[in-house]
C-alpha cells in the first residue's frame, strides 16, 4: 500500500475483492514444508488431497493436466504451520528448518 | 462465484471451485478457522452474502487496507451478525421487488466466533432463529476469546486454563461446564440444527449444504481448533478436532425440527469414547489438570462427559 492520499477510494472503501493477495504472509514461516512425489497419492492416481483440504492458506497447488498430475507449494503465503506433514497418510511431506 | 448447482465433497471437484477465503489473510499460522471457511466455500450453491460477527475471523481477514473476502461481505458490531443477515435478506426481498436487483433468492449466511454466538450474540442469534428467517448461522468454536488474548466464553471446557480462569493452587481452570448452545438452538424448533468439524470434511460440507437447502433458519456449530490459545502443536489443529469427536467433547449430530435427531456416522461408528485425558494431554491449556490435587476435577469431567454422551445416545435412539 503505497498510494499517495488523493489515490486512496472514497471513503477509504476496498474497492478489489480479495486483494489480501498482495500481502504477502510467506515471511511467517520458521519451517518449510518439503513433498517428495514418489509416494504421494495425488501424483500417482488424483486422490488423496488432503493436504489442499486443510492448508489454512491455500499455499498447496494442486493441478490437473491431460491425466498427469503435478503438485507444488506457494512459498508466498505458507505460514509453515505444518498442517500438511501432520496430515498427510503415507508421510511424503516432511518440515525442514528455514 | 460459481454457480455449480452441486457441492463439491470430491478433491478432482474442490480445486475447480473458486476459492471464497484468499491467502494473504492473517489469521494465525495452524488455525482451524480459514479451513472451517474453505469447507463452507465447497459447500455453497450460487450468490451468498456472508455477514461477519467481530472475532479472530472478521479482525484477521479484513485488516486495512486489505480484504480476503471474495464474497460480499459485511461486519457491524461484535454481537448483531444474526440480525444484520435478516436486514441483508429483508433488502434483498424488497429490492428485487422494486426492480432494483436481479437476484430472486440469495443465500444469507452469518458467521460468528464462540464470543459472539455463545455469550454477547446470543440474543440476536436467538431473535434471529425465533422471526424464521431464511439464513444459515455459523459458530466456529475454538474455546475462548482468542481474539482479544484468551478470556473465557461460555464455550470453555470445564478445566481450561484462559488468561481469566487461570489454573492455580485455588481453582483448575474453568470450573462451570460448556453450555449446550446447538441444544439450545435446537430447542427453538427451527429447520435444521447440527454439530460439524473440520477433519471430517465431507461431513461437514454434506451439512452445510443442507443447511442452505432447508427453507428458514439454520444452525451449525464447527470445531475450530487454535493452536495459539490452546497451547497445543500448530500442525495438530485438524488432528486435535478429531480427537475431540473421538472423545465425545465435540460430538457430531443433526437435529431436524428440533425434535429428530439424527448421530452422524463419525460418531456413531465410535464403539466407545476415548478418554479425555488423551485430549488434555495434547493442549498445554489443559496441563495443570494432570497435578495430584486436581485428580477428582478430572474424574468428574470424564463422568459429566460419559453422562452427556449416554444422553445424547437416548435421544439419536443409538445404543
Amino acid at each position: 500500500m503505497s498510494e499517495k492520499y488523493n489515490e486512496i477510494p472514497m471513503a477509504g472503501n476496498i474497492i478489489e475483492p480479495g486483494n489480501s493477495l498482495k500481502y504477502k504472509t510467506g515471511g511467517w514461516r520458521a519451517e518449510r514444508p518439503i513433498h517428495t512425489d514418489e509416494t504421494c497419492l495425488w501424483i500417482k492416481n488424483g486422490t488423496c488431497g488432503r493436504c489442499w483440504i486443510y492448508c489454512p492458506d491455500n499455499a498447496v497447488v494442486l493441478t490437473e493436466k491431460n491425466g498427469k498430475y503435478a503438485y507444488a507449494y506457494n512459498y508466498d503465503y505458507c505460514k509453515g504451520c505444518g498442517i500438511c506433514a501432520n496430515e498427510c497418510p503415507t508421510d511424503s511431506i516432511k518440515m525442514e528448518k528455514e | 462465484m460459481a454457480t455449480d448447482n452441486k457441492p463439491a465433497v470430491s478433491i478432482k471437484d474442490m480445486i475447480k471451485k473458486d476459492r471464497i477465503l484468499n491467502s494473504g489473510h492473517r489469521m494465525c499460522a495452524g488455525c482451524a478457522a480459514p479451513v472451517v471457511i474453505k469447507l463452507m466455500g465447497m459447500a455453497l450453491r450460487g450468490p451468498t452474502i456472508v455477514c461477519n460477527n467481530t472475532g479472530c475471523l472478521e479482525v484477521a481477514t479484513t485488516i486495512y487496507p486489505y480484504t480476503a473476502w471474495n464474497l460480499p461481505w459485511i461486519h457491524v458490531a461484535f454481537e448483531n451478525a444474526a440480525a444484520v443477515a435478516s436486514g441483508v435478506i429483508e433488502a434483498t426481498k424488497v429490492m428485487h421487488k422494486k426492480g432494483r436487483f436481479d437476484y430472486e433468492h440469495i443465500d444469507v449466511v452469518a458467521l460468528g466466533g464462540d464470543g459472539a454466538s455463545f455469550d454477547i450474540g446470543f440474543g440476536a442469534i436467538s431473535g434471529a432463529m425465533e422471526r424464521g428467517h431464511d439464513m444459515v448461522y455459523m459458530c466456529y468454536d475454538n474455546g475462548a476469546y482468542q481474539n482479544t488474548g484468551i478470556q473465557r466464553s461460555g464455550a470453555t471446557f470445564p478445566g481450561q486454563e484462559t488468561t481469566t480462569s487461570w489454573a492455580g493452587s485455588v481453582i483448575p481452570g474453568k470450573l462451570e461446564r460448556k453450555k449446550p448452545l446447538a441444544e439450545i438452538i435446537a430447542a427453538h424448533k427451527i429447520p435444521y440444527v447440527a454439530t460439524a468439524e473440520p477433519s471430517n470434511y465431507r461431513d461437514f460440507i454434506t451439512k452445510f449444504r443442507k443447511a442452505l437447502e432447508v427453507e428458514g433458519p439454520a444452525f451449525v456449530h464447527a470445531f475450530s481448533p487454535c493452536p495459539r490459545g490452546w497451547r497445543s502443536a500448530t500442525g495438530e489443529s485438524i488432528a486435535l478436532s478429531k480427537l475431540a469427536v473421538e472423545t465425545g467433547l465435540h460430538p457430531l449430530y443433526e437435529v431436524i425440527n428440533g425434535e429428530e435427531w439424527i448421530m452422524s456416522s463419525a460418531s456413531k461408528n465410535l464403539k466407545e469414547l476415548k478418554p479425555v485425558d488423551e485430549y488434555f494431554k495434547t493442549q498445554g491449556q489443559f496441563k495443570h489438570l494432570f497435578k495430584p490435587e486436581w485428580e477428582d476435577f478430572r474424574k468428574r469431567i470424564q463422568e459429566q462427559v460419559n453422562h452427556d454422551w449416554e444422553l445424547l445416545k437416548k435421544k439419536c435412539g443409538v445404543d
